[in-house]
């Protein structure tokens, strides 16, 4: 969680502005993910996101599905993710954060979870599934050691975001559309004025992420000016599902984490 | 509430969180909890509000055929061996099944919503179609989610849901059962919910709907409860119903909890437990969440869920309702299991016995009946028949051929 406080201290302190990218962990498989987040620390990531791979990712559209059912059919558990998670930290000292769906974290068990991802150097989790009223088990376990990422949505009623912002830690993830997951060519109208007014509302308690939808250089410069950081996804994913982690497939995942990172500092 | 009430605390759950003890909740994305207290506070309107309960109730009556009629199996009972078994034929409401109980529920509060819309997920199609025709009654559009798997072996539930103008989306992903087909509508609530409303087919997803489906179907034990009180002068001493999510089971035993009666709830056992493929999370699986509460599930030691098996489209489900949990933990319903094979002979034996050809899903319950029929030699049983068999005929006669019969 320092890490991560540290992360988003600097960024302010010189202007800029996060980008955080998410790839599914164990696509095309594990030893290659360490692999990728290199490439994207390297192409200019400043936190990076695993997902981890779920049977039933209901939150998600076809794109991250997709890499969840190729990481699940190359044999990648939670066990396996968090050993990786130990070799990753051997070579960067990025912010990492896991997002996972509830039920495979539950089913580990949620005091030896929190404890071996601490350990191999995670620093902070993000939940879909796990709402404000059902997370307060993993936060208080979680205290000091990870941030549990809290979401928010433009269906969150403005009493209920203060509480989730209260609670949260790390950032905020403010879901943009009201959706799933994948890569979108227009996003809502509003967006702009939405952070804004989201943003005001956080008062400073807790970096504001935009996440959902955002997928172009074009996109990433519009609602950076709106935000702390952006998160991109489903787009990074879809280069791995065409090029998995050959040479050319970390080129073009180098090239679009750069262009991406070149429009939110300009 | 009385002392037995008191002591089990049973008529108080689920609490204000959904909670049915350690089991329930509300595991979905943020963008939805809106639209679930939206619904939830609607809910705690409708449930209590007079006219919404009486414009409901004559809709069952007039329109689904509603109270069922609750039948003395004689031939039945002598072919088991059971002193008396009544059945509570659901298979007689409108659409063939108890799912109508709660569409039509479901329907009229979206329609007090403004929703124009309504969606579902479907496994043997029989709550597509319930959707279907009460979206059809009240003018609303529907769309349907269904497995690719469960399409090829209800055919005869698709045509009748395109018949009643509802759109079914066949899910090409996972098991292509009704698993999946759960994810995909809950994919379609989370972008549309503004106008939709999502009517779960079952007491399971995250609160109010194990609640809210639980009161809709509590009709099959109340109209039970005042028919065999008046055909034999007192109560059962066991009622058995199948469990998939587990609604019609908890519609039957609900008014009963606090009774002196015995209940078994009979999970589909598939190629049997030990064989691995099947729909028994109670009887073999291990809490967790899926589909927004916390319950007993089938999965695997990652904490990935198992793909369910069942002959039973119905019962074809990793997962159970919460309240299920909760009863079982109680140890105040006995939950068991039988196999295909031994509901495929409980189907067959109710056609030939009492001219009566009950669902797939439902002839688990008679086949969990007769699993136990030695300790029922002298006990009154009543049997919730769920559902009727005509959309399994296909299936019947692809297995007889295959068995060369």
């Amino acid at each position: 969680m320092l890490r991560l406080n540290r992360s988003f201290a600097e960024l302010k302190k010189q202007g800029r502005k996060a980008l955080i990218t998410f790839i599914t962990a164990g696509d095309p498989d594990l030893e290659a993910t360490c692999d990728l987040v290199e490439t994207l620390v390297a192409a200019g990531a400043d936190i990076v996101e695993l997902g981890v791979p779920f049977s039933d990712p209901l939150a998600d559209g076809p794109t991250i599905q997709a890499a969840s059912t190729r990481a699940l059919a190359q044999g990648t558990t939670l066990k396996k993710i968090i050993a990786t998670v130990k070799e990753i930290r051997r070579r960067t000292e990025v912010s990492l954060i896991l997002m996972s769906y509830y039920n495979p974290l539950y089913h580990y068990g949620l005091e030896k979870l929190v404890r071996d991802v601490y350990e191999a150097g995670v620093d902070g989790l993000i939940v879909p599934d796990l709402p404000l009223e059902e997370s307060a088990e993993l936060r208080r376990l979680a205290a000091e050691k990870l941030a549990i990422i809290p979401l928010a949505a433009p269906t969150t009623p403005d009493g209920r975001l203060t509480d989730i912002v209260a609670a949260g830690s790390g950032f905020l993830y403010y879901v943009t559309v009201t959706g799933i997951t994948g890569t979108r060519t227009k996003l809502p109208e509003a967006l702009s004025h939405s952070l804004d007014q989201v943003k005001k509302k956080i008062s400073g308690k807790l970096p504001l992420a935009a996440g959902f939808g955002i997928s172009t250089p074009e996109q990433a410069r519009t609602v950076g000016k709106h935000a702390d950081a952006i998160i991109v996804g489903s787009a990074l994913v879809e280069i791995i599902a065409r090029q998995g982690a050959s040479k050319a497939g970390r080129q073009e995942l180098s090239g679009r984490v750069k262009a991406l990172r070149l429009a939110l500092d300009s | 509430m009385n002392k037995a009430e008191e002591k089990t605390g049973r008529a108080t759950v689920p609490d204000e969180r959904g909670y049915f003890g350690a089991y329930g909740g509300r595991f979905v994305p943020e963008t939805l909890i809106a639209a679930l207290d939206e619904l939830a506070e609607a809910y705690e309107l409708y449930r209590y509000d007079q006219a919404f309960q009486e414009e409901l109730k004559g809709w069952l009556s007039s329109y689904c055929g509603r109270p069922t009629a609750l039948y003395r199996a004689k031939r039945l009972a002598l072919e088991l061996g059971v002193k008396e078994i009544y059945l509570k034929r659901e298979d007689l409401a409108h659409t063939g099944a108890h799912k109508i109980n709660n569409t039509m529920g479901q329907a009229l509060m979206a329609r007090r919503m403004g929703k124009k819309r309504l969606i579902a997920e479907t496994g043997a199609g029989q709550h597509g179609v319930a959707t279907a025709t009460a979206a059809a009654l009240f003018g609303l559009e529907c769309e349907v989610y269904m497995g690719e798997k469960d399409i090829e072996r209800q055919a005869m539930n698709v045509y009748r849901m395109n018949l009643l103008g509802a759109k079914v989306i066949p899910v090409t992903s996972g098991s292509r059962t009704l698993k999946d087909a759960t994810n995909e509508a809950i994919r379609d609530w989370v972008t549309n919910v503004g106008h939709t409303h999502y009517s779960i087919g079952s007491v399971v997803g995250p609160h109010p709907y194990p609640l809210m489906v639980r009161d809709f179907q509590r009709i099959i034990g109340l109209e039970t409860r005042t028919q065999i009180l008046e055909i034999h002068g007192s109560l059962p001493d066991y009622i058995f119903a199948c469990v998939g999510g587990g609604s019609n089971a908890i519609g039957v035993f609900h008014p009963f909890l606090e009774d002196d009666v015995k209940m078994v709830g009979v999970e589909a056992a598939g190629s049997g437990i030990e064989s691995g493929a099947h729909s028994a999370p109670l009887c073999a699986g291990e809490p967790g969440v899926l589909h927004g509460s916390l319950s007993y599930l089938l999965q695997t030691d990652d904490g990935q869920i198992e793909e369910a098996h069942s002959i039973s489209a119905g019962l074809d489900y990793p997962g159970v309702g919460p309240e299920h949990s909760f009863l079982n933990d109680q140890g105040r319903v006995e939950y068991i299991s039988v196999t295909d094979d031994q509901a495929l002979a409980a189907l067959r034996l109710l056609c030939r016995a009492e001219g009566i050809i009950p669902a797939l899903e439902s002839a688990h319950a008679l086949a969990g009946v007769a699993s136990l029929a030695k300790q029922l030699k002298e006990q009154i049983v009543v049997i919730n028949l769920s559902g009727r068999g005509d959309k399994d005929v296909a299936t019947l006669a692809a297995l007889e051929e295959k068995e060369g019969k």
